[in-house]
Parts: structure tokens; sequence; C-alpha cells
């Protein structure tokens, strides 16, 4: 591979990934902004309501994103800056507690209000934690007001949720006991939350909470005595804002696949003394029935060589799972941000004559992809069907993110996302 | 500020990439920051197109704000060029860029790049995206065909050859309209030299000047571009946008004045099927029907007339979200005797439509959830719309085959409106009950002796005679003439329902 020589790097002298030279770059980013994290965690915390502070290209930025989800009176909208709103800042504190004012009539059933700082606002310094403080005084007890930012220059597609979580770190009550308590961290669909919740009940593990919760005033506590399990791996200045709180990070595997869902739950169970017997007798029946769904997709998945686009920090964990549970063989992995400590127990696993690269030249990583020819390309909407024209077998990356793939239970869905396109390529005639 | 929740039309850089979308040889280098290429998904999912829009992004972040933005505009820009080797650029800046004051104009200028580089000022926070594509057609057109100008008081006489000015990417039917009016002009024997913004390169907009007269399909991108070419080249414009039948005609007309021939030949060979259709016993129905019509200015007003005068359908309620064209929604709501609806807050639009009750929406993507709330009937005529209106098929909405899929498009819901209807009318019938088998598969008799044996609900008895003479009403009333018979009987007090009772409640509700 001539980008692996272009690093120096001969593809023997590793043991995985861990001490890989990374490929960084800089130019074109086809990525997504952190707005887009307020798609999928509306729905998570039902009773927050999302005001995007900022121009007409935000809201279409979520309208587009949202797509039909945005009829069905959805609990996100956006404060449109206009060219008054330009000429003073003062004038624009005013509108803001004008709009939030008209928001908050209409929605009487919102406890938790997200101000969400944009490009625009951030670039005007419209100084949106101090809206947030001005605001909770107006409106609490009923409402609380926080703000975060998703802008583009800041955050990329799931950092929003990252920046969104970090700010309810702060609302945390502090624990009042000394006893270890298990904390989850990173939004999951509803359905994996349970199996894991009943999973940490079989091990002997609690008491459990989740971040975000389901609901705003059911925040759980923090403290030195709680030990965090991270389910995404990009929560890096939630995890800091944590810690800084005293919880301590349960180093793990991300729970993709059979093996990753094994070894974050032992994380836990290994903090809370559990014995390794124990901890197998619960994990090995949904292990076995992983295993079993996976063998029906290794088929059409193994000796595939897969080509990741950076887009939401997901790709090292998913490549782990599709190299060593599929018999997938990742080209390259590119990822927005490449969070070592976090993946210090995904690198090792990852084999080693694959090229990582962090950040983007979109164009530039387009050549590599095409000098690659791999079998599979895991990509924006806006390059899949560009790509697919030129004859590469894509899977949008975005899907991965909106569907319920941790645990068990999911795992043959994962390796399905990926399968699909393959299969579908060879079932198709014209 | 302005609260919204659902924006009809995007930010005015993405009017200027519909426009570079649509042509080709075009490069448009775009200062903006990370996150602003979601809207190539426009492209590359709505319109499913299969090249990725021809657009670079600065993708600037925050550390960047420290001061080389400048710098990294600059070296997008080059590098840009000498990946695409484009034969023009356009530059400019989205929102965030624009409040950070870089000049791309004169950075790009400084770049010395040997095509032309055409600057745009598209002010984010006071215009939108149509504004933006027309306002980026202009310049382009300035730029490219300026040169050629003719010089001034140079006289054009009428003359057959044409460009048609107008379709861009993303455009709602824009395709299939672009093919049939190329169609139609042909059969009158006249010559399309340019089609622009869609399908030509920098070098055919420096060639619209060759042609005699313009073909304005789609004013909100192109009229600003045609009034500057009547001006400089005394190129005259069409006026008459071509969606129905009788507007269709209208510009036949319109065109062959243009072109200094008979429209006669042609208007005698073509006819929408649609004309007949409307006049056939089967529209009978469509008579009156309420409908209320909303989107870009020139697919409301056009939809209008054709509702009117094609359909004979009564318009209830006329508006559009451009306010670029207000004027041309107010003089048209004057010839429906409605109040115009200008506005893009789609919540507006919503309380106008539950006010006006109408029985058909004539919408954009945002009326048809509208509808599908009320339960109203609802067909597109406008953008914004969604994947479902980039179709496959050939389905023009201008010229006579355009007739003809107004026609389709606009009775089908209907069509399936009274079906429903009638489905939930004949639900408590005995052939069409929840558990009757489907008819046509000829399996289980039907429960005919359950249903006559069945006693008479109600507190009035139900005499024999009546009961005899209920059952030879058609089914598909029977239903509803037992109800309204009790309930006639009921307020009255009567013990027993007869035959007299039976056809006074008959008369009673026939009111």
């Amino acid at each position: 591979m001539s980008s692996l020589a272009a690093l120096g790097r001969s593809p023997a002298d590793q043991a995985g990934c861990t001490e890989a030279p990374v490929l960084r770059e800089r130019g074109q980013r086809e990525v997504f902004c952190g707005l887009t994290g307020i798609i999928w965690l509306h729905r998570k915390i039902q009773d927050a309501f999302f005001l995007v502070v900022g121009s007409r290209t935000c809201a279409h930025l979520i309208q587009s994103a949202a797509g039909v989800m945005i009829f069905a009176e959805p609990r996100f909208a956006t404060a449109i800056i206009d060219e008054r709103d330009l000429a003073g800042l003062a004038d624009a504190n005013d509108e803001l507690d004008r709009v939030v004012g008209q928001l908050l009539a209409r929605r009487p059933d919102i406890r938790l209000l997200f101000l969400v700082g944009s490009c625009p606002s951030e670039v005007i310094k419209l100084d949106l934690s101090r809206a947030a403080q001005r605001l909770n005084r107006t409106h609490s007890p009923d409402v609380r007001v926080l703000n975060y930012s998703g802008s583009g220059i800041e955050t990329t597609f799931t950092q929003g949720e990252d920046a969104c979580l970090a700010s309810l770190v702060p609302e945390m009550p502090a624990s009042v006991t000394s006893a270890p308590a298990l904390l989850v961290v990173g939004a999951l669909a509803e359905v994996v939350e349970d199996q894991m919740r009943r999973l940490f009940a079989a091990l002997g593990i609690g008491p459990v909470a989740f971040l975000p919760p389901r609901r705003a005033r059911e925040l759980p506590a923090v403290g030195p005595n709680t030990r965090m399990l991270l389910a995404q791996p990009f929560l890096a200045d939630t995890a800091r804002a944590l810690e800084a709180r005293g919880a301590v990070h349960l180093p793990a595997p991300f729970p993709l696949g059979a093996e990753g869902t094994t070894g974050w739950l032992r994380a836990a169970a290994g903090a809370w003394g559990i014995p390794a017997d124990r901890s197998r007798a619960v994990t090995e029946a949904g292990e076995q029935r992983a295993r079993i769904v996976l063998d029906r997709h290794r088929e059409a998945l193994a000796g595939r060589r897969i080509f990741f686009f950076p887009d939401s920090q997901l790709e090292i964990p998913l490549a782990r799972f599709l190299a060593r549970e599929l018999g997938m063989r990742p080209v390259e992995i590119g990822t927005p941000y490449l969070h070592r400590a976090h993946l210090a127990a995904e690198l090792p696993l990852l084999p080693r004559d694959v090229l990582l690269s962090e950040g983007q030249d979109v164009d530039r990583q387009l050549d590599r992809c095409r000098a690659e020819k791999p079998d599979l390309v895991v990509c924006g909407l806006g390059l899949a069907n560009p790509l697919e024209a030129e004859g590469f077998a894509t899977k949008w990356s975005i899907e991965l993110v909106f569907t319920p793939i941790q645990g068990y239970e999911q795992a043959g869905d994962l390796a399905e996302l990926f399968a699909r396109p393959l299969v579908r390529r060879q079932k198709l005639r014209v | 500020m302005q609260l919204a929740v659902w924006t009809y039309e995007g930010p005015p850089h993405v009017g200027a990439m519909r426009v570079a979308t649509g042509m080709a040889g075009l490069h448009y280098v775009l200062h903006a920051p990370q996150g602003d290429t979601y809207a190539d998904l426009l492209f590359t999912m709505i319109e499913r197109r299969s090249a990725r829009p021809p657009v670079t992004y600065t993708t600037f972040q925050a550390r960047d704000l420290g001061g080389d933005t400048a710098e990294l505009f600059k070296t997008a820009a080059l590098d840009a060029y000498r990946r695409f080797e484009p034969e023009a650029m356009i530059v400019g800046s989205s929102c965030t860029a624009e409040l950070i004051q870089d000049d791309p104009g004169g950075l790009a200028k400084a770049l010395r790049l040997p095509v032309p580089v055409v600057a745009l000022e598209l002010p984010s926070y006071s215009k939108k995206e149509n504004w933006g594509a027309s306002e980026t057609f202009y310049q382009l057109v300035r730029a490219l065909a300026g040169p050629h100008a003719p010089p001034p008081g140079t006289r054009r006489g009428p003359g057959r050859v044409c460009n048609i000015l107008g379709p861009t990417a993303l455009g709602f039917r824009h395709r299939d309209d672009v093919r049939e009016i190329t169609g139609l002009l042909g059969r009158m024997g006249i010559e399309v030299r340019v089609t622009a913004p869609m399908g030509a390169r920098p070098s055919d907009l420096a060639r619209l000047g060759e042609a005699d007269f313009n073909v304005v399909l789609y004013p909100e991108v192109a009229g600003q571009a045609a009034s500057w070419l009547t001006r400089t080249f005394g190129q005259k414009a069409t006026r008459t946008i071509p969606i129905g039948t009788n507007a269709t005609r209208a510009f036949v007309e319109e065109v062959a004045a243009l072109a200094g021939i008979d429209a006669a030949p042609v208007l005698a060979a073509e006819e929408a099927r649609a004309a007949w259709y409307a006049r056939s016993v089967d529209s009978n129905y469509l008579t009156g029907k309420r409908v209320f019509v909303f989107g870009d200015a020139t697919h409301a007003v056009a939809a209008a007339r054709v509702a009117a005068e094609e359909m004979g359908f009564k318009v209830v309620g006329l508006g559009t979200y451009s306010r670029e064209f207000a004027r041309d929604i107010r003089e048209a709501a004057k010839l429906h005797d409605v109040e115009p609806l200008i506005g893009e807050d789609y919540l507006e639009v919503e309380a106008a439509i539950q006010a006006a009750q109408p029985e058909l929406i004539l919408g954009t993507q945002m009326e048809r959830h509208i509808a599908k709330r009320l339960g109203i009937p609802c067909a597109v005529i406008s953008a914004p719309v969604h994947v479902q209106d980039y179709p496959a098929r050939y389905s023009p909405q201008m010229g006579f085959e355009g007739a003809n899929v107004l026609f389709d498009t606009w009775v089908h819901p209907l069509m399936m409106g009274l079906e429903e209807h009638l489905l939930g009318m004949f639900r408590e019938d005995f052939e069409f009950h929840a558990e009757a088998a489907p008819s046509h598969l000829g399996g289980a008799p039907a429960p005919a002796p359950v249903a006559i044996a069945e006693a008479p609900a109600g507190p009035a008895g139900w005499t024999a005679e009546a009961e005899a003479e209920l059952r030879k009403i058609p089914f598909f009333v029977r239903g509803k003439a037992r109800r309204n018979t009790e309930r006639f009987a009921g307020e009255r007090g009567l013990a027993s329902i007869t035959l007299e009772t039976l056809y006074d409640a008959k008369a009673h509700f026939s009111r």
C-alpha cells in the first residue's frame, strides 16, 4: 500500500494499531456539523426542546437531515438571525428572549430547553450561556435552559451529542453515597438500553443509570463513586466533565458485535469484582446467539475490502467488529477525530496493515479510495451515489447512528447493514 | 429573529449551487465552515444525481478564525482550479463566511486564474434560495455574454432562434419541462440555441446573444437575466408560463409573434388529452370542488388558472412563499376573488387552509403534510419537494403533455378521496363489513340471510312492511336510511316505524 509506505511503516512491525502512525489531513471536509445530533437527541430526551440560534442555512440543514420527521410536532426549531440582529447585539438578545417566550407558550410541555449555538452565533459572539442564565431566571422552575454549541466550526456530526451531554453534567446532582454506581454514557436506542439493564442486573451490577436520561428531571447523580462506561466513542468532552466531578472511566471496547459487547460488559463486571465464570455464565447465551447470526453474514462479507470515510468516530470500533467477527479487510479507516485514550481497547484489535486517517481532504481521500478499489465504501450521502455511479458499492454511514446497532441482539442487524449493499449488487441485473 | 420549524427556501448560496450543479464546466468555490457540505446531498439524494455537485468548500474551523481563513480560501480556489480545470469559476461566501468578511472575489482575482472568475455577493441574512439562483445566473450571463453585446441601438427583427432560460438543478420537473418545450418549439420550426443554466457550459452562455429572443420558463431564476438580455442585446422574452392547456396555447401564440411565424398550424395540430378528459361526464363531480393553492409564485398562479378554467374547480385560497413575486399573486388573487397569502410561515399556511376548508390542496411538500394531518386530498405543484417528485418517468408540468400530467396528478387524490368516502359509507353493509371475503375472490358466500334477519336497532320497532321496503333501498345508502329513520322516529317518540314513517323521514332529511 503506497499510503502506508508514505508513512514509513511496514505492515508487520506492530501489534494492532496502538502505535500506528496516523495520516492527519486538512482540507475540504465532507461531514455534517454537530447540529445534526439534535435529530436523534430530541427523540431520546422526551421533554427537551432544541432551539438552534443560527441562520437559514442551519434551519435548512436540520430540515434536510430530519426528513419527514419535521412534521410530527418536532421538538426542535431554529431562531433565524436576520439583518436586524446583526446590527447590534443587545437587540439580538431581546429578540432571542421574545422567540423563546413565543416557543414556550406554544409548547408548555417542555421542561428543558437547549439553546444550540451555530457557526453564525459563534462568529458574532452571541453569548448563549448568558442568554441561558437570563432565560432561566424568567422561566424557572418550569423550564431549565441550557446551552451548547453544535456549530460546524467546532463540532463534527456526533460531537454535537458530546457537547449536549457535557452541558448536562454540571446539572447532575452530586452523589450522596460512596457505594459504587454505574453510569452508562451516550444515547442508546431504548431497546438497547433495556437489554443492557437486564444484563447488568443479571451480572449483579448496580445501581445503573444512563446519560442522557429519557426525561430531563431524571438526571443521574455523579461523584467519586461513579464508574462510567462509554457507550459511544465520541464523548471526549462529556467524559472529561464527568471525570472532573470524580467519575472514573472504565476502559473498554465499544459494545459493537459479540466480542465488543462482552468486552464492554466485562469491564463493568471487573470493576464490580464479579468472578469471570459468573460473568461468562451471564454473557454466554447472548454471545452465542450473536455469533450464530453473524455466521449467516460471513459469506457475503469475509475477505471483502472496506474503506471508511470519516463521519461519526464510530469508524474504528466498526472496523474492528467487521474485521474480527466477519473477516472483512479494512483498507483505510478515516475518522473525524481520533481519541486514543477512549480507543485504547480498540486499537490493539485492529489489523496491522490498515491506514488510519484523521481529518480529511476529501478529494485526496477520494483519489486514495479509487486507487484502492475497495469492495465496500462507508461514506456520507453526499458521496454515496456518486461513488455508486463510479462502480463502488457503498454503505451510507448516517444510518449507523440512527439504527440500534449496539449489544448482542443487534449484532446481526449491524452486519446486515454492511452485507445488504453487496447482496443487492449481486441481485440486480439491470 | 424569526422562529422557524420549516423553511420553504434554503439560503441564497444553495441557489448558486443549483445554477452551478445544473451547468457543466463551471466550478463554485464556496467560503463556508465545516458542515455546509450537507447541501450536496440535496443533489445526490433528492435529485439522485450521479456526480458530486461541482462545489469546493473551504471548510474553515474555529481554529482557523485567528487569521488565515483568507489563505485557506486561496488554497482551496487554486486546488479546485487545478483539479477540475473548469471553463469558469464562481466564488462567494456562505452565511458564516459573510460574517468574517474575507473577500472571495478579491482573493480569487489575486490568484490570476486563466479563466473568468465571477464573484457573487449573496446576502444570506436577507435573501433566500431563489434570489441566490437568480443573482448567480444574472452575474454569469453579464460576465460571460456581456463582452459579446452588440453596439447600442442595434436592431433585432423577429427570428426563429431562441434560448430557453431558467431550468436549474433541483428544479421541480425542470428536466422534463425543458424536453417538452424544446419539442414544442421544434414543431413550430424554432431552433433552441442555448438552454441555460441547466445543461449549458460557460462557453454556451457567451453565445446567448446569437438567439433572436428568449423563452423564460422560470422567472424566479431567469427573470433578471432575461431583462438584462432585453436591454443589452435587444432580445425580447416570453412572459407566458406554458402550464395548462390554455396557457400553452397562449405561449405558442406569443412565441409565434416573436418568431414572426403563424401559430395556427401548431395550434390546430396539438391538443392536450386533459381538455377532453375534463369534459367527459366522469369529470362532472369535479365541478366547484374547493381548492387551495400554494407554492412558488409562478406555479401557484398557473395552477390557480388551470384549476378554475380547465378543471372547473373553485379557487378558495392562493398564496406564495416568494415575496419577490408577491405582486403576481396579488393580481391573480383578485381574478379568483380570494385574499392573497404571502409569507413563509407554514403555520400561517396551515391556519389559512383550515379556515378555507378546501376539498383539495395544491401545494408543496409542506402542504402535502398539512393535508395529511387534516385528512384533505392533496397534489404537489411546486418546490420544495421530496425525492418522489424527481420521478424516473417523464412527467413535465409544461406544454400539452404537462397538461395531461396535471390532470392525472390532481384528479388522482380526489378519486382516492371518493373511493375512501364510498368505502366508509359501505363499511356497515353486509357485503363490505370487516369480515367479508373480497367478492372477486369468490370465497365464502355473503351472509345475506343474517343481515336480513338482523333485529332492527333503536327504540322504535320496524313493522314488517317498512322493513321490507327498507331492503329495496340500494345497499350503499341503506344503513344511512335506517339510521335517519330511527332518529326521526326517536325524536318524535314514535312507537313503531311504518312505511309512512320511512317516507316521512326520507322527506324530512332530503331537504
